[in-house]
């Protein structure tokens, strides 16, 4: 009796805990295929007043956290807010911009996921990435670089073609699928983040770290025994990324960008950020 | 499935690495955890507080900082990839686990035994090599089982400086696919693919000590 009432009991537990994992597995596929499913980003925006954009924080001269402040601070941070501001002009509808650090290779999920309404975090225009997300035109022009010790002797990413060096990247860059092309018998060694990225090129882990030049140009900057060797070796200029299909809220990023072009806001930023930059012509990166 | 069939080379090769990892750090954090638990429990003062130091301070960092400290500390004096230093963390922290556990089972053995085995003309080291450790293991066994568990899921932290594991290979995959769900699906039913044997097999040896 003791013994089929145990047993019985085992059996409903099981039914009942089955049941529970097979409806939580039901219920997360619908929210995660609602999540995916046509929303209007312009439309949330402006319903919520506010617009989301995920930055980096730990790129020099583009998104880094202020540990003071807790703030990030950079040149794309500051493209956000003036996009916010300018679009907001444009709506009619008061807007705030709020910011999230991203990764490079979280930064996707989550504007697929909406946790972020965009994004501008050093991210290139690759066809691959246009078939998930939604860019706007280029807001800045960047290649890819190495950045190695001044004493190495390597002169450009020909000379790392080599089993015996190692090259550091950064997981979800396009620098980490491009450097094959370019030194397909080097190794790469990759890592989270450009702050671990350069501790791992200080310590020896890797010869050279490489990534687009101007994020490059924030570390030369800081670490004088390291400098770009070989100037850029692709061409893939920045966009500001939205969810798949958000043509309306694409249309008015634009739009903000080309204002802020003409009116003279782009150009300032550009002169805030990157002309104490050693090496760099930063009149180049001028609008015209 | 599509996913796994084109990235099953990278998958099976994460794979390895987060198994031979594994295995190197299991073996040397047994050896490590049981010599520290042995020293804990010497009669001579200055050796058990030299074993309790090493416990509390590998216990009580996490293992991203010991892995870390490895990766970017360590090999700038003596060079070392990531996948090494991230083992030698994982062998060092889990260590002390091990030695916590293997030390509870040794003081469970009631202390009239080494006395009498002493007085058999049993040296110290005799006693516990034959009489106290195989009962100490014995009860041990449960929470070792945990820790061996605990050591395969925290092999992930060689993602975190390139070492080419299971994580790791998943991350670059769902990088360049973009098939973030999928991708960490997969990697999640790789581990299950180590851990649930090993679980078992715990188990099964467990109930073959019982009945011994």
């Amino acid at each position: 009796m003791e013994k089929a009432r145990k047993r019985q009991f085992g059996i409903i537990a099981t039914i009942v805990l089955a049941a529970v994992i097979v409806l939580g597995l039901l219920w997360a596929t619908a929210t995660a295929k609602k999540n995916t499913a046509h929303q209007d980003t312009l439309a949330r925006v402006e319903k919520l007043g506010r617009i989301v954009w995920g930055v980096k924080a730990d790129t020099k001269l583009f998104g880094l956290m202020n540990t003071k402040t807790g703030v990030p601070e950079g040149f794309d941070v500051d493209i956000a807010k003036a996009l916010t501001v300018q679009i907001s002009k444009q709506t009619g509808v008061p807007l705030s911009a709020q910011f999230v650090p991203v990764s490079a290779s979280s930064k996707m999920q989550l504007i697929k996921n909406t946790n972020i309404d965009g994004s501008v975090s050093t991210m290139t225009i690759t066809p691959e990435r246009e078939k998930i997300i939604d860019f706007t035109k280029p807001y800045f022009d960047a290649g890819q670089s190495i950045l190695v010790k001044k004493d190495s002797g390597i002169q450009s990413v020909k000379d790392m073609n080599d089993a015996k060096y190692t090259i550091i990247v950064v997981v979800g860059t396009t620098a980490a699928t491009e450097i094959a092309k370019f030194a397909p018998k080097a190794k790469v060694l990759a890592v989270q983040d450009y702050a671990t990225g350069m501790q791992a090129l200080k310590s020896g882990q890797g010869q050279a770290m490489s990534t687009d030049n101007a994020i490059l140009y924030g570390f030369a900057t800081e670490n004088p025994a390291y400098h770009i060797a070989g100037g850029t070796f692709t061409h893939g200029p920045y966009g500001i990324a939205f969810d798949n299909h958000q043509g309306p809220m694409v249309r008015q990023a634009n739009q903000a960008l080309a204002t802020i072009k003409k009116n003279g806001v782009y150009n300032q930023l550009i002169k805030k950020w990157f002309s104490d930059v050693p090496g760099l012509d930063w009149h180049s990166l001028e609008a015209k | 499935m599509a996913l796994l069939q084109d990235n099953f080379p990278t998958f099976l090769q994460g794979f390895g690495y987060t198994l031979l990892s594994s295995l190197i750090a299991l073996v040397g954090s047994m050896i490590l955890g049981t010599g520290f638990a042995i020293m804990q429990i010497m009669p001579q003062k200055w050796v058990r507080k030299l074993g309790n130091i090493y416990v509390q301070i590998f216990r009580n960092i996490p293992l991203l900082v010991i892995t870390f400290f490895f990766f970017l500390v360590v090999s700038k004096y003596v060079k070392m990839s990531g996948f090494t230093s991230g083992t030698i963390a994982l062998m060092l922290y889990t260590s002390a686990f091990i030695a916590e556990t293997v030390r509870a089972g040794i003081l469970s053995i009631e202390g009239g035994q080494m006395e009498g085995a002493r007085a058999n003309g049993l040296t110290f080291g005799q006693a516990m090599q034959h009489i106290i450790l195989p009962q100490a293991f014995r009860v041990a066994l449960p929470s070792l089982g945990n820790q061996f568990i605990n050591l395969v899921k925290n092999s992930s932290i060689l993602a975190f400086v390139g070492g080419l594991d299971l994580m790791y290979q998943g991350n670059m995959i769902a990088a360049n696919t973009f098939e973030t769900f999928g991708t960490y699906m997969i990697v999640g039913v790789m581990y299950l693919i180590i851990t649930l044997p090993l679980s078992y097999y715990i188990q099964h040896l467990e109930r073959k000590l019982k009945q011994a």
